[in-house]
């Protein structure tokens, strides 16, 4: 489904990945081994070079805004616009939704954002990212700041999303979640992702 | 022509700069460590004024077209240099220089030409006389709308970064992520205008009116001119920070809807 040729930037190697519907690539390696140089990239959200392709669709070709819609990057630390969680989703209802799976409460999209803890948030700017129905997600370290229970929620969601057709490279430090998630690992050193295969599949 | 002014001696001005030596001593006095600056401060003043009337001498004298134009490009380039100076975080290259230098030279001499051409009816149309008092006034405050406008602008996209570049991320357009922020800045920079026409006239007597009252002119005809500078002064500002606003924005994303950060330089 998303076709990565001779993707180059500043810090990278040149990459080649093919991801076909339903996979998750896990992304490994060191922070500051290149894994958010690699995600923006891959969502052209820096300058970069190479060929990339949606089924069939050159990233070139499109509007970067709607490659974005498609591929979307989630950062670690996610940006808001407002003070009310609610304000960040054209529908807030749909958002409210979908926002129990992620075990949060539906009013906490009504809080101030500043009350709510940072897994709280972090889960909200996933269900934001999510609602829009992206093919390919692009998650930096989706769990990095969740406890056992709530990656496992996270973890549920994101399978659900596989099953029904989307496709995702996540960044991670957890090799347990790699395992559970990923058929297959990119692990990145100074800028050089090279791909392991085997581990569970999902 | 006869003089409807009272016409200055040199006695006068000296008799005059005793205020200054005056200000000196009470610095000495009060140990207060300004009267170097101030001094200085006056010689400058004297210095660049003097220069600034025998270079306007020459220009009335010789109402050359070219000559007058270089005075206009030389005035802008200060300008220039003056909104760069006043910025925090400046771009990268020649854009710290050109961008807000290209704005005001266009809002300027655009004003300036309006005003020219119709209102003043100049013969020529580029007599120094009325061209260049006009585009200093103009210039002046155009310079301050765009420096305060791109300040306001590349500080708080610095600082809502990462709002901006979720929205992008999510698949907004940069106009749509960057619009407040552009807008913010666009206001920012007309505040000065506008809190200087609501204030002419009782918290401040603007400079040009009294000058042309000191100099014999009716205070009604002078209170004309004085709004129509105002009114002049309005358009080149809101123009000029328009553009300027507007072309950092364009220069601080690119076609491929990126937030380009990497545009100005390190702090």
């Amino acid at each position: 489904m998303l076709k990565i040729r001779a993707l180059v930037r500043p810090g990278l190697e040149p990459l080649d990945l093919d991801l076909p519907a339903g996979e998750a690539v896990a992304l490994l390696g060191p922070s500051g081994s290149g894994k958010t140089l690699l995600l923006r990239a891959i969502a052209d959200l820096d300058p970069n070079e190479g060929s990339l392709s949606l089924d069939g669709a050159a990233r070139g070709a499109m509007s970067a805004p709607r490659w974005r819609r498609q591929v979307t990057y989630l950062a670690a630390e996610p940006g808001w616009w407002s003070a009310r969680p609610a304000d960040h989703f054209a529908d807030p209802s749909a958002a409210r939704a979908l926002l129990p799976s992620l075990m949060l409460e539906p009013e906490l999209l009504d809080r101030p954002l500043a009350e709510l803890s940072t897994g709280e948030r972090q889960r909200i700017a996933l269900a934001r990212a999510l609602i829009q129905a992206p093919r390919v997600l692009l998650l930096d370290e989706p769990t990095s700041v969740l406890d056992r229970e709530t990656t496992r929620a996270v973890e549920a969601v994101l399978r659900d999303r596989l099953e029904s057709g989307a496709a995702a490279i996540f960044s991670t430090h957890d090799e347990g979640l790699a395992d559970r998630l990923a058929s297959r690992r990119l692990r990145m050193k100074n800028g050089r992702a090279s791909l392991e295969t085997g581990s569970a599949s999902p | 022509m006869t003089a409807t002014y009272i016409v200055l001696d040199w006695t006068d001005l000296a008799l005059a700069a005793t205020l200054i030596l005056l200000n000196g001593a009470l610095s000495i006095h009060l140990r207060l460590g300004v009267e170097r600056q101030f001094l200085i401060a006056a010689l400058r003043m004297c210095v660049q004024l003097g220069l600034m009337g025998l270079v306007l001498k020459t220009l009335f004298t010789l109402v050359s077209p070219i000559l007058t134009g270089v005075a206009v490009l030389i005035m802008t380039a200060f300008a220039g240099r003056e909104i760069m100076a006043r910025q925090e975080r400046r771009f990268q290259g020649f854009w710290a220089y050109g961008l807000g230098t290209g704005a005001v030279l266009f809002a300027g001499t655009l004003v300036m030409i309006f005003a020219l051409a119709t209102q003043i009816q100049a013969d020529p149309w580029y007599h120094p006389r009325y061209a260049i008092p006009l585009l200093g006034m103009i210039l002046g405050n155009t310079m301050t709308g765009i420096a305060v406008g791109m300040n306001s602008l590349t500080e708080r996209v610095a600082r809502d970064r990462n709002a901006i570049e979720t929205m992008l991320a999510l698949g907004e357009t940069r106009a749509a992520a960057m619009g407040p922020l552009i807008k913010s800045a666009v206001r920012n920079g007309l505040i000065p205008i506008i809190n200087g026409m609501s204030a002419a006239g009782i918290v401040s007597l603007p400079g040009m009116m009294t000058g042309q009252i000191l100099s014999g002119v009716e205070p009604l005809e002078a209170i004309k001119y004085q709004i129509l500078v105002m009114f002049l002064i309005a358009g080149g500002t809101g123009i000029g920070v328009v553009i300027a606003v507007h072309a950092a924005a364009a220069r601080l994303s690119d076609a491929r809807h990126r937030l380009r950060l990497d545009r100005l330089k390190l702090e």
